[in-house]
């Protein structure tokens, strides 16, 4: 069974579509990037699926039936820039959140919670921070952080959005070994990409987007030249006066202008 | 009146009793409420929904007649409770930001409250004299009924805290993934927000409507400052409110005319003022300290080093520079005196008869090992 299904999916905010008449179906077990350019609505894909925004149109399912009732198999790893990580709590306690959709409401965590958070920890090798201040934590334990809860969660499907912004290389392996590792035991991972550059070695497929959807599929199929050049030079042009050419989709300050002499990151196609 | 006196009366003057319990309640309900008002930047809503109570308060006395307390907490609590939903109203239905939302629905309630008790103000009736301490407060009016109400509302509202406290934590911290756990975090806010409410109304006629928020504000502020745990800060939160409370009722009951609002606001930001100077990591004294340490650390690193540079240029340990040739070489920090004196006392570098330094050998090792250092940071 597929894992994920949209159909016909319309986000707007306000007046301005953030995404336009998507399809996409997502196979189980699989490692799923989404890329495109800032503003392309990979953030609001994310929360379609999770069924934090309403659709102006268009539905999702989730393993064949409406997400409403099948939340419990929905994991989320938020932006780390979400939340105030100034709040004053531990890391265990963050990551102990992760449980608290399946105790119910009122219900108070407890030991069995606390082991659950602690195994998790231990995945992303952060027992030893289990009680620190989570104020005290650098950009790679931050989202460490989150990728433990979201393991706690229990789920099989696990959205991530930028998994890896922010963070040390040592910590991107060490979260890239985890998504492989869920992967392998039978989940899907969607995950929020910004560096073109590693689409081929860490995920396993692909969806292209920038308003609308400009390819899925597996990375081999879907990851083409030409479909990065569609994705990245400026919108696609349904209504006019938005074409801006925002073309470094990274975010990076890298590349101005438009289409192939902004591309330093298509050599790594070649 | 003298310090023994006080404490005396604080027990068995039953005027004075009375206000100090009644203060004591509200403040530790308010602390509590107000940690979690703090934690989500809704400082500013204690304040509206404690202006939005004043027309509530003068509607309610307008239809009973009488100033029953309870009634009139009713009468607030509906009406506080009204502006803070219509400021989530606004918030989510328009594109106005929150503060606008926040200073339309404060402004706009508190304008009808003031009208409908100038207007009740002016009956022949003398029964509603004293409706305007609700302004800013009159400790000395509290009696036992008073205080009963302030109690059983306060504990319904410290009993839904305890309930839900892991809700309210998820809420404070991050509501859009309790909202993908399932969690109806709506109704979480609504609830928390109900809460707030009944801290804020049992407070109105004590601390007046004015200067209500201040009890929601100050002690949350103040208790941040000690910790880094939300169950501590709650706690702390609620104890500073309660000390607040209680000495500026008791200061205020004391010396007549002094009216309790400003009066707890005053204790309130001692406490405050004293936490924001002198908490441990948080404070303005640790961070200066902090600061100076950082500042004498890198001091000591370089003066250490440039002494290696000059005794690189000699054969033999122990040639001496002038103080004069190391200030030139360290111009832009300064304090290469003091440093001297600190690297001295540390015996890493020593002063010879003829006022020069150098370094000794335990120094000269120091020295290789912080240019490692840098190095090593380099890399």
């Amino acid at each position: 069974m597929n894992a994920i299904e949209i159909n016909d999916l319309t986000v707007a905010y306000q007046d301005k579509p953030v995404l336009w008449d998507l399809d996409l179906t997502v196979p189980s077990g699989i490692l799923m990037a989404v890329v495109g350019p800032n503003g392309a609505g990979k953030t609001t894909l994310i929360k379609a699926i999770l069924g934090l925004i309403d659709p102006a149109a268009g539905q999702v399912l989730v393993q064949g039936k409406p997400y409403r009732r099948q939340r419990h198999l929905l994991a989320y790893v938020p932006q780390r820039g979400s939340v105030d990580w100034d709040f004053p709590t531990s890391v265990l306690d963050v990551v102990m959140m992760g449980r608290y959709g399946a105790l119910g409401w009122i219900r108070r965590p407890g030991g069995r919670e606390r082991a659950l958070a602690m195994q998790a920890l231990d995945k992303v090798g952060m027992t030893d921070l289990a009680e620190r201040q989570i104020s005290q934590l650098s950009g790679g334990q931050q989202q460490r952080v989150f990728l433990a809860r979201a393991l706690v969660q229990d789920a099989c499907i696990y959205l991530m959005d930028e998994p890896f912004q922010g963070v040390d290389a040592k910590t991107e392996r060490a979260i890239m070994d985890v998504l492989r590792e869920l992967r392998d035991t039978g989940n899907t991972v969607i995950a929020v990409h910004h560096a073109l550059q590693t689409v081929p070695e860490y995920f396993d497929w692909v969806t292209l987007l920038n308003v609308r959807l400009i390819a899925a599929g597996p990375v081999k199929e879907a990851f083409t030249e030409a479909n990065i050049r569609l994705a990245y030079s400026g919108r696609v042009p349904f209504h006019s006066g938005t074409s801006n050419g925002t073309s470094n989709g990274d975010g990076s300050g890298k590349g101005d202008g438009d289409d192939a002499d902004d591309a330093p990151w298509l050599s790594a196609l070649r | 009146m003298d310090a023994g006196r006080l404490l005396h009366d604080l027990f068995f003057d039953y005027t004075l009793r009375t206000v100090a319990l009644g203060a004591m309640a509200l403040g530790v309900v308010s602390g509590t409420l107000g940690a979690f008002a703090v934690l989500r930047r809704q400082s500013l809503l204690g304040d509206a929904i404690s202006h939005a109570a004043l027309p509530g308060i003068v509607l309610a006395f307008m239809f009973t007649g009488a100033k029953d307390p309870l009634w009139l907490v009713v009468g607030a609590a509906v009406a506080g409770w009204l502006g803070a939903l219509t400021v989530m109203w606004i918030v989510r239905q328009s594109r106005l930001p929150e503060d606008t939302a926040l200073g339309i629905v404060l402004s706009v309630f508190f304008g009808i409250g003031l009208v409908l008790l100038t207007y009740v103000q002016r009956e022949p009736t003398a029964s509603q004299a004293g409706l305007n301490t609700f302004l800013f407060g009159q400790a000395a009016t509290l009696v036992v009924d008073d205080v009963i109400v302030i109690a059983v509302l306060g504990s319904v509202a410290l009993g839904v805290v305890a309930l839900f406290w892991k809700e309210f934590k998820l809420l404070s911290f991050d509501r859009e993934f309790g909202k993908s756990l399932g969690i109806g975090m709506r109704g979480i806010d609504v609830l928390l927000t109900t809460v707030l409410v009944i801290a804020i109304v049992i407070g109105l006629q004590t601390v007046g409507v004015v200067l209500m928020s201040a009890m929601v504000v100050a002690p949350a502020a103040a208790a941040r400052q000690w910790t880094d745990s939300l169950g501590v800060m709650v706690v702390l939160s609620a104890v500073f409110g309660a000390l607040g409370g209680v000495t500026g009722a008791v200061a205020s009951s004391t010396a007549a005319g002094i009216p309790t609002g400003p009066a707890i606001v005053l204790a309130v930001t001692m406490v405050v003022v004293l936490s924001i100077a002198l908490a441990p990591r948080r404070g303005l004294v640790w961070e200066w300290v902090r600061h100076k340490r950082n500042q004498q650390t890198v001091r000591t690193g370089a003066v250490l080093t440039d002494l290696y540079a000059l005794a690189s240029h000699h054969k033999e340990r122990g040639h001496g520079h002038k103080l004069a040739v190391l200030q030139a070489m360290d111009a832009r920090r300064g304090g290469v005196r003091r440093t001297l004196d600190v690297l001295a006392s540390r015996g890493l570098a020593a002063r010879a008869a003829d006022d020069t330094w150098s370094l000794t050998e335990q120094g000269e090792q120091e020295a290789r090992a912080e240019i490692a250092r840098r190095e090593g940071d380099d890399a």
